[in-house]
């Protein structure tokens, strides 16, 4: 059995951003950006390392508080209100030293909801069943990234933020990890993916915002950006050339 | 004066035959210095779990202030849970001098900052890193300090070992408040101080030793806990 599907009509969608800044170190790493986002599919981030994809998707979980500009979802502000009805899965996940079972049924229990048929689910479909008694720091990477799936899953998202779910993780668990993803986000969950793995947006995405600099350079369909990306910094990014 | 080895053989001698009054005395020892790391515990762990993950004025200086408590004379503190509890004290009605109530006192303010300066270091060092994740899963103030305590477990048992060996080691304050009565309130440290002026090394001996097994009992353990919570991958 699956989880309910999140509907439509509660959904935290559209996204707004309008001027969004955030700088630190004397440095605007989030320099006047703008991005609307309608679509309920899933939308893949991609840009160059240091471009400023993990503190969008912090700003737009609401983690951070940017110095300018604004940011709501379906005209709420982002906030601790709209975060909680979000997930995040970080670039580097931080399990509790606790079993596998126990930090899934740590969001279970937090959010009200735990039972053992929940719990077993979302173990099984993190392939982390036979694992459910292990500590989670004694786990590999690629484990760890699934069972930091799990756990975002299991507080049952309406949006869900996916930092490089996938860096460093062989062929299968990517695999896994992607089916877990399109699972979600098939059930209504807004997927927000970021990734360097073309491969991996080219499956997923519907949608592709390309970053650089901080700011939007391009939002464009799956189709259209992987086909003729319009901006110098894509083709370049997409080229495997270094993104001036 | 007794020939030192001979002292040494009846001390063992003592501790082998489970001398009655021997056996009386560690187990004073033990009932107040656990008594006195059981109230650190309840006031400190807390205290330390406050100051390590709530940002409020004077939080800074709080913590300075703990941080120097850790190095309290036991004698100033002897001295000071003294004046409260004579007859003339604000507490001197509670009739607690001279008796085991007064030396648990001693020792638990000698050892609660010890307990809440550590533990905050502890769970401060662990907040930073589950910061971020509790804030993406709204993990409300009450539930993630009990989720730092309970993941700071093995590291916050040591803490507590740290406080029981320095309560049960130290003499200044409980000799103060406690005045070394046989059958009352004597201790093994009070015993061994009072001994060897009364020259009876063997009984002052004896007692150190089991002392010094009881230090060797404590650090053995804080090793072995740390040992095993880092091959449960929990440190
Ligand atoms: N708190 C901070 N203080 C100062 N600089 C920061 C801070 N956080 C991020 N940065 C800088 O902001 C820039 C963008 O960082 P960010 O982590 O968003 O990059 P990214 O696009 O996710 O890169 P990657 O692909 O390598 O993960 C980097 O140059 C980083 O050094
Ligand atoms: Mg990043």
């Amino acid at each position: 059995m699956l989880d309910q599907p999140v509907s439509k009509s509660k959904c935290q969608l559209p996204l707004t951003v309008t001027g969004l800044a955030f700088s630190a170190g004397g440095a605007r790493l989030i320099d006047g950006l703008d991005l609307v986002l309608t679509d309920h599919d899933t939308t893949v981030v991609m840009g160059p390392n240091g471009a400023g994809k993990s503190l969008l998707v912090r700003l737009l979980h609401g983690l951070i508080e940017p110095q300018s500009g604004s940011i709501a979802w379906n005209g709420e502000p982002c906030g601790p209100a709209t975060r909680q009805r979000q997930a995040m899965v970080f670039q580097k996940p931080v399990l509790l030293r606790r079993s596998v079972a126990a930090n899934v049924d740590f969001v279970l229990k937090l959010k009200g909801g735990s039972n053992r048929e929940r719990l077993n689910r979302l173990l099984a479909q993190a392939n982390l069943l036979d694992k459910a008694a292990q500590p989670a720091r004694a786990l590999s990477g690629g484990e760890q990234q699934r069972l930091a799936l799990a756990r975002a899953l299991a507080s049952d998202p309406e949006v869900l933020f996916l930092d490089e779910p996938t860096a460093s993780l062989d062929p299968t668990s990517t695999q896994l990890i992607e089916t877990v993803i399109a699972e979600a986000s098939a059930r209504g969950v807004k997927v927000i993916l970021v990734t360097h793995d073309a491969g991996q947006a080219r499956r997923l995405a519907n949608e592709m915002v390309f970053i650089h600099n901080g700011a939007v350079v391009e939002h464009s369909s799956a189709d259209t950006f992987f086909k003729q990306p319009a901006s110098k910094a894509a083709r370049d990014y997409l080229a495997g050339k270094l993104v001036i | 004066m007794q020939d030192f080895a001979e002292a040494f053989r009846l001390a063992f001698g003592l501790v082998a035959a489970m001398d009655d009054d021997l056996v009386e005395i560690i187990g004073l020892s033990m009932r107040v210095s656990l008594t006195a790391v059981l109230i650190a515990a309840v006031v400190g762990l807390p205290l330390g779990a406050l100051l390590a993950t709530v940002r409020f004025t004077g939080r800074a200086a709080a913590v300075v202030i703990v941080n120097a408590l850790m190095g309290l004379p036991p004698v100033v503190v002897g001295l000071l849970v003294y004046m409260a509890l004579s007859n003339a004290g604000p507490l001197g009605f509670l009739q607690f001098l001279y008796t085991p109530a007064a030396m648990i006192i001693a020792q638990s303010i000698l050892i609660t900052p010890i307990v809440a300066a550590l533990t905050r270091q502890i769970i401060e060092q662990m907040n930073a890193e589950y910061a971020e994740q509790f804030a993406s899963l709204s993990v409300p103030w009450h539930t993630r300090v009990a989720a730092l305590i309970t993941d700071a477990r093995y590291a916050l048992l040591t803490v507590l070992l740290a406080g029981f060996g320095r309560a049960v080691a130290e003499v200044g304050a409980v000799i103060i408040v406690g005045g070394n009565i046989a059958h009352l309130t004597r201790v093994m440290t009070t015993a061994i101080a009072l001994e060897t002026s009364k020259g009876d090394l063997a009984l002052a001996l004896a007692l150190g030793i089991v002392l010094l097994a009881i230090a060797l009992a404590v650090n053995g353990a804080v090793m072995s806990l740390r040992a095993g919570a880092e091959s449960r991958a929990h440190a």
